[in-house]
């Protein structure tokens, strides 16, 4: 990861703000205990979620990002869709995750949990998970663009931002993500041949 | 034996080189290539390349690998035990606020931040070492181009610098032979290259020290070092061990087959291979201790594995442990002769203390959009750079501030991770659904991002010095940062946000955020951009500064400095090439100096 690259996911995560208190505040969920995986990681293990700390989100809470996952990348005729390729798990991780940063993210996580069921009986009478795919996007409408979103769906805005970019992390850093973008690198070449002439003669550049 | 514990150690050696990185590597290649007897201590763990995390990909890290209190730079960052924080080892700011605040980055391990860093290796030019000549601000080296010129074409040729001579104003040329050829642009590359020129800004080949390819290894090591017979074929059998790059993998990794420069896998292997040279990791340095006669008889180090004080001894003793751990030895080394600190008597160790001037902008391009598959990994990033192109407008007083910046820049279809997607909903406004795959696959591969690199001024109020009370987990007393930028900095800030803006735009394309006015809110923080130099700074009297035109330090004769500390300026050309080659003119004059026993 660059510089730039590090500054902006630590940026993305300090725009977190206010949601976070009121989460920390009504998640049930008791944070993270223990340490991170220091200084001196092995860096040669292949890690899944789960073994650097524990995970912690419950069986509901996980059903409930599972669904979110899948509104957000559902399968399509390229890839399958979010939780398919093990979204859930990384949320899981991120959120169980004992560094400070990634705790605030988990207040906004499950204060967001909370927010959306919360909204969704205000508006249907019912949890977001019972809901008809329908009433379920008439929600994400309107939390899906911080921008856009009025004065009562700010909080759920900007949950529904970072619920998106932690779907998105989980589901592009995987190989089907890779695959979907059609990414082509990582792999030792003799010699590098720059941008191909077609590319650059279709972009003027020739 | 080149690795020995603090218990096998000889009894005394000609040279102890305090630091494993990019001074001390050279310094301790170029000793031991000439028959020197060394001792190289390093704070930090034993590491090699072969443990880079080469090939890996995000999923296979914890959290995609992304930035963590425990490896700020993502998981599979070179770096071991370091950051911006170390645990057990402080330090403290004597300000908070964002004007006002020092960043300090160590990695505690053998080859140090070498292991990391981006390897773009620019020369200074003849201005910057003469800067209070042209425009009355801050220090004159005592030494000029000239006299470094021979040495940077040696480094070049050791470590293998690919690049370019375009013969720019106060760019140099390096002697024929000395650059490897520069590596293929990738498309928007080509984009930015084709746009700047519109707007007069020059896109030319970067320099970095990677092996585009194999160094020649039958001609090389006899220009290297000529007449000595053991050097060149150490050196000739070690440059035929180094693969060229794969063209794959983030340098930032590590690199497991040479392909770029780190100490660990250009400097070290050929100095070990002297048989000359010992090492002794997990030995924190913090203290050169003095004989009666007034020289430095060796240091004092805790071994980190058993937590005891030692001692090594040698003849000459050679501080290359980055430039504020180099101040802190120097400041913690007291005595009745040197009661503030040894090397002190001019007050100016700490002093001067420069980072680099940075600041970004990153933009959307739609002509980069829905581009076909392409593999741009290619060398990993800057295949190309911008040098600094205005010095005729700032000599005419057009720009408001002294001295100049370098771009880098960068693009391309990089390995996807957990940034590949975030923070979209500025472009897709809120997308998600299928709608949201299609807005991802539509716009990867089409950002481009900015840097701007820029020379700070030495000014007094940027420094350190001890804490009065905070110690480290030995007892050590750790460094307190003071630090202010100035108008100059600032206002090169904010012209770097301007002009990052005119080139994303003139590429067609909107900046991701507005592009800053104020310099005091567009420039990073002090010492975020790691290239902080100065604290025993070079100069040509023995009131005015820390160490003479070779490192070698006022006070004491048989005591040098090997590392950024010396600088006297902060060219906006990033410092490793010039810490390696004044590491090695030091050297060069330390084995004369010994040769005729006056060391």
């Amino acid at each position: 990861m660059d510089r730039r690259t590090t500054l902006k996911w630590v940026m993305s995560i300090a725009a977190a703000g206010p949601l976070v208190r009121a989460g920390r505040a009504r998640a049930r969920t008791p944070p993270p205990a223990g340490g991170g995986y220091g200084t001196d990681p092995d860096l040669s293990v292949s890690s899944r979620p789960g073994e650097p700390w524990p995970l912690t989100l419950t069986a509901a809470q996980r059903k409930l990002a599972a669904l979110l996952s899948d509104l957000i990348l559902p399968a399509d005729d390229v890839s399958p869709g979010a939780s398919a390729v093990g979204v859930v798990d990384f949320i899981d991780e991120w959120v169980s995750a004992p560094y400070s940063d990634f705790q605030r993210d988990r207040g906004v996580v499950l204060g967001g949990f909370l927010w959306l069921d919360e909204e969704s009986r205000r508006r249907f009478d019912l949890d977001f998970s019972a809901l008809d795919p329908a009433s379920q996007r008439a929600i994400c409408d309107d939390i899906c663009d911080e921008r856009r979103a009025g004065k009562a769906m700010r909080d759920g805005a900007r949950f529904f931002a970072l619920y998106r970019d932690l779907t998105a992390g989980g589901f592009y850093s995987s190989p089907v993500g890779r695959k979907d973008l059609g990414y082509a690198g990582n792999v030792p070449l003799k010699s590098f041949d720059g941008a191909p002439a077609a590319v650059l003669a279709k972009l003027g550049l020739a | 034996m080149p690795f020995v514990t603090a218990d096998n150690q000889q009894g005394s050696y000609d040279v102890i080189v305090v630091g494993s990185g990019a001074g001390g590597g050279q310094a301790a290649y170029t000793l031991c290539m000439d028959g020197a007897k060394v001792l190289m201590l390093e704070a930090g763990r034993n590491y090699a390349a072969t443990e880079s995390s080469m090939f890996r990909t995000p999923d296979l890290a914890p959290l995609a690998g992304v930035a963590t209190p425990d490896k700020p730079f993502g998981f599979y960052d070179a770096t071991v035990d370091g950051g911006w924080t170390v645990p057990g080892e402080p330090y403290v700011r004597a300000s908070e606020d964002d004007a006002g605040r020092f960043e300090w980055w160590r990695a505690r391990m053998l080859g140090g931040r070498t292991n990391h860093w981006g390897r773009i290796s620019l020369r200074n030019g003849p201005y910057d070492f003469k800067p209070r000549t042209r425009d009355g601000l801050g220090f004159d080296w005592p030494i000029g181009y000239s006299d470094l010129e021979p040495y940077y074409d040696k480094v070049e040729l050791l470590v293998g610098v690919y690049g370019t001579n375009e013969g720019l104003e106060n760019t140099p040329s390096s002697s024929p032979g000395c650059l490897l050829p520069p590596p293929k642009p990738i498309v928007s590359d080509y984009l930015v290259r084709e746009r700047g020129k519109r707007l007069g800004i020059p896109v030319i080949p970067g320099h970095r020290a990677v092996l585009t390819r194999a160094l020649d290894y039958k001609r090389i090591p006899a220009r290297l070092h000529p007449g000595n017979a053991r050097a060149q074929k150490i050196l000739a059998e070690d440059m035929r061990a180094r693969t060229p790059c794969l063209w794959a993998t983030p340098c930032g990794y590590g690199c497991a087959v040479r392909a770029n420069y780190q100490s660990t896998t250009v400097h070290l292997p050929p100095a070990l291979a002297t048989g000359n040279l010992d090492i002794t990791t997990d030995a924190m340095v913090h203290e050169v201790t003095l004989g009666g006669d007034g020289r430095a008889n060796g240091v004092n180090f805790i071994d980190r594995t058993t937590g005891k004080q030692r001692h090594a001894a040698a003849r000459v003793v050679v501080l290359a442990a980055s430039a504020c751990e180099t101040v802190r030895i120097l400041l913690n080394s007291r005595s009745a002769r040197f009661p503030d600190g040894l090397a002190n008597s001019s007050g100016k160790v700490g002093r001067y203390l420069m980072d680099t001037v940075g600041s970004s902008v990153g933009g959307q391009i739609p002509l980069l959009e829905s581009l076909p598959p392409l593999n741009e990994d290619a060398a990993d990033g800057h295949q190309l750079y911008v040098p600094w192109w205005l010095y005729r407008e700032q000599l005419a007083g057009k720009l408001g501030f002294a001295r100049g910046y370098h771009i880098e820049f960068g693009g391309g279809k990089r390995m996807p991770g957990y940034g590949t997607a975030a923070g979209l909903a500025w472009l897709t406004g809120g997308s998600y659904g299928v709608a949201f795959k299609k807005d991802v696959r539509r716009y990867y591969g089409s950002f481009v991002w900015f840097d701007g690199r820029g020379e700070m001024i030495p000014n007094d109020r940027s420094y350190c010095e001890l804490d009065g009370s905070v110690k480290d987990k030995w007892g050590i007393p750790v460094l307190k940062f003071h630090w202010q930028w100035s108008d100059h900095e600032r206002g090169q800030a904010a012209h770097m946000q301007r002009t990052f803006g005119d080139l994303i735009e003139a590429m067609g394309g909107k900046t991701d955020e507005p592009v800053k006015t104020d310099g005091a809110d567009a420039i990073a923080a002090g010492g975020s951009i790691i290239h902080e130099v100065g604290g025993a700074i070079t100069g040509s009297d023995a009131g005015s500064s820390v160490t003479n035109a070779f490192g070698q330090t006022w006070d004491v004769r048989n005591l040098f400095v090997a590392d950024g500390a010396v600088f006297a300026s902060n060219a906006d050309k990033n410092p490793t090439l010039t810490i390696m080659a004044l590491a090695w003119r030091a050297s060069d004059h330390i084995l004369e100096r010994m040769r005729r026993k006056e060391l």
